[in-house]
């Protein structure tokens, strides 16, 4: 199985093309160098999902990384299950978004770096999704953080997109600060970083205590929230959400690939892999059922009201991984892990299309100016339509099946909490339905609204983003149907696929419940689509008045919870003051200068005082020479 | 026979002589002679002893002084030569710019 190994070093061999001859030679080619690569890895990847389907898995060390005394870590790969769905989702939608990108970048003058940046991120996520352990992890971890700073910050010279790189950094590093120390707690806890033993170990540890800042700590649930902190802020939960919003300033197959199918789930896959830790503490998964839930209400709800594209999306996004951790925390690590799988599709798809509106819009991304473009862009309309139907949970479509076992088991589950998630998830099931539609029926119905400049410029987006458009789509619709549960006479493949990585919960309730769960959450996708179509095809003029009506909540929703604002009064400006006053006023200036400066300035003036005996005279020197001498000579004499 | 202690008294006296015009004088030339009268000094006292304790290792010496005095010498006009032509002047009080 060691071909395996194509999957991460291709996309890496591609960046190294890229970055070092991308400028002089590859230039408006480079597309091809990023294309090739990353799809050489996707046909890897699926030869690795047979050999694992039909039941070789593999851990192995390729190369030793750091020895330190008893601390050993290779550069090692584990290929099972959940690696090759991970596998599979990443390169599928690293190579669609790569086609995309080559028609949208076209023309952009840092063409060779973007790509570049794309494989080096292929190449990270690869490494983190193949790791053997947690360092490992943490570098690809690391590695995608980097390169999401870079392409959010691609448009360098435009000011919102460099603070919006630096934000994403500045509040990941809050979660991976947890996460590092989370992985220091595991090294000393067992001796080493590697999964395997890790995880077998684990089950012992499940009674232990530490003393953690003067408390007595269940050893396993601070590790677990510890690792949790990583997922929070990598997957932009609640409260380190405010970085993803404005990650869009990123070029849009940036958001696709980064900011909605890959990395930001890379949390998920975090809390699923490390099931046997989370699985040890009912504290640490009701705190990430609870999380997530929280979190997918509340990113839901201002996607209600936002108004810019992407942004909608964005909220979507953050308001879905939610959904994925409230899968994780009531142990239906299957059904995150589905949910995952089939959200990558959709997601990455209503990403891709908002970006062909953009283009036909030449950068519009106000849905109040948009209106009508059905007829212009009907590829673009129909794919969106089916991903918007695809999110919304209409059956048969794969965001169905997966938001639909995520809430059955959730419903199911023993612990109360499941029920108190479950409504939870339903009703932003409904939220979802509505925004979604909201934004279909703005941009793509009624009448245009922008300036008859943009009306004249609408065109259907190039081949080249219109077919991976229709790729995704297939997968958008079809990626479900590996998940058809037993009730709908389906094999539920992907449950016993993923179960000897993350076991198998079981749903405790009859059928009749389980028909109950189904059919509430079609009935509120569905009346969500309604509302939608009622309030902006039917009654135009209600949103604005429902606005008016409940101005304080439109506010606070409009200006997404004032989180942003909290955070500029309780962390930044306290922040710069403390930067501006303390240390650049007293540690800078007081402290540091005063040594710098002090130092030479000491040494001067002992010197300037020292080279007066340097007068130049011949005549001193012989004379102080000669006393000298006299001294030597009467001491030797006299003593 | 002459005793010891007036060769060495003859060398301590060209020797104080040596250093008393090195010390006074201000001809860069004077104060040349001067050295090499101190060196001379101690030429004579090293033969002397060498010649009071019948050994020659103190005769071998005074030629390696004598040869590196006539390598001083020879550089040491020449740097004066070129002293002289650079400040039309043997003074060296006016040779005082080597000074911190």
């Amino acid at each position: 199985m060691q071909y395996y190994l194509l999957i991460p070093f291709l996309p890496f061999a591609a960046f190294l093309i890229n970055i070092l001859f991308g400028r002089g030679f590859i230039k408006d080619k480079a597309h091809w160098v990023a294309i090739m690569a990353v799809a050489g890895s996707w046909v890897v990847s699926v030869a690795t999902l047979v050999d694992v389907m039909s039941g070789r898995t593999l851990n192995e060390d390729l190369y030793t990384w750091i020895l330190s005394g008893g601390f050993k870590v290779s550069v090692g790969f584990l290929i099972d299950q959940l690696t090759t769905v991970m596998l599979i989702v990443v390169t599928t939608c690293s190579t669609l978004i790569h086609i995309y990108s080559a028609g949208y970048m076209h023309g952009d003058k840092g063409y060779y770096r973007f790509f570049s940046y794309l494989s080096l991120f292929t190449f990270c996520m690869l490494m983190l999704v193949m790791a053997n352990n947690f360092l490992q992890l943490y570098f690809g971890w690391e590695g995608v953080g980097l390169c999401s700073y870079f392409l959010i910050g691609y448009y360098f010279n435009k000011k919102s997109a460099s603070d919006a790189g630096k934000k994403a950094f500045i509040v990941n590093r809050f979660g991976d600060f947890g996460f590092g120390i989370g992985i220091i707690m595991i090294f000393l806890t067992f001796g080493t970083v590697y999964y395997a033993p890790v995880f077998s170990q684990a089950g012992a540890f499940a009674t232990k205590t530490v003393n953690f800042l003067g408390y007595d700590v269940h050893l396993m649930t601070l590790v677990a929230l510890l690792l949790f902190c990583g997922s929070v802020g990598k997957s932009a939960q609640m409260p380190l959400h405010v970085w993803l919003p404005d990650a869009m300033e990123g070029p849009t197959p940036v958001s696709a690939l980064i900011h909605a199918a890959t990395m930001v789930t890379a949390g998920v896959f975090l809390v699923a892999r490390c099931n046997p830790i989370f699985s040890l503490s009912e504290t640490a998964l009701t705190v990430v059922a609870l999380t997530g839930a929280i979190t997918s209400l509340f990113a839901a709800t201002i996607g209600l009201v936002q108004n810019d594209l992407k942004r909608i999306i964005a909220y979507s996004t953050v308001s879905q991984l939610g959904y994925m951790f409230l899968a994780c925390g009531v142990g239906a690590y299957t059904a995150g892990i589905f949910h995952l799988y089939t959200h990558a599709f959709f997601k990455a798809l209503l990403f891709l299309c908002a970006g062909s509106v953009m283009h036909a819009m030449a950068g519009e991304l106000d849905i109040q100016k948009m209106g009508g473009l059905k007829k212009h862009m009907p590829v673009t309309y129909l794919t969106m339509l089916i991903a918007s139907f695809s999110i919304a949970g209409v059956p048969g479509l794969a965001g169905f099946f997966s938001k639909d076992e995520i809430l059955w088991l959730a419903y199911s589950n023993p612990n109360p909490a499941g029920k108190v998630v479950w409504l939870i998830g339903t009703f932003v099931a409904f939220l979802t339905a509505f925004y979604s539609f909201r934004l279909i029926f703005l941009t793509f119905h009624g009448t245009f609204r922008g300036t008859h400049e943009q009306e004249h410029h609408l065109h259907e987006s190039p081949k080249s983003m219109t077919v991976p458009l229709m790729l995704l789509c297939v997968g958008a619709v079809a990626s479900g149907w590996v998940g058809i549960p037993h009730l709908l006479g389906g094999g539920a493949h992907f449950t016993e696929f993923m179960k000897p990585v993350l076991g198998h919960p079981e749903g405790h309730g009859t059928h009749a419940e389980e028909w109950m769960v189904m059919a509430v959450s079609v009935a509120v996708g569905f009346s969500g689509i309604g509302l939608a179509y009622y309030m902006y095809m039917v009654r135009k003029e209600l949103p604005a008045k429902l606005a008016a009506q409940f101005s304080g909540v439109y506010k606070v929703l409009f200006n997404k919870y004032y989180v942003d604002e909290l955070y500029s009064f309780i962390l930044i400006r306290p922040t710069i003051w403390i930067a501006k006053n303390v240390l650049i006023g007293i540690t800078d200036a007081k402290i540091i200068e005063a040594i710098v400066n002090g130092v030479p300035a000491a040494i001067g003036g002992f010197s300037s005082q020292l080279r007066k005996i340097q007068t130049g005279f011949l005549h001193h020197y012989a004379t102080i020479m000669a006393a000298g001498i006299l001294i030597i000579v009467a001491w030797m004499l006299l003593r | 026979m002459v005793p010891l202690n007036w060769y060495l008294m003859l060398s301590a006296v060209v020797f104080s002589i040596g250093v008393f015009g090195f010390l006074t004088r201000r001809n860069i030339i004077i104060m040349f002679m001067s050295l090499e009268l101190m060196l001379n000094a101690v030429n004579i006292s090293l033969v002397s002893f060498s010649h009071y304790l019948q050994d020659m290792r103190g005769v071998i010496l005074v030629f390696f002084i004598v040869t590196v005095a006539a390598a001083e010498a020879a550089i040491g006009l020449a740097i004066i030569i070129a002293l002289f032509r650079n400040k039309t002047t043997a003074n060296v009080d006016e040779m005082n710019e080597m000074k911190g």
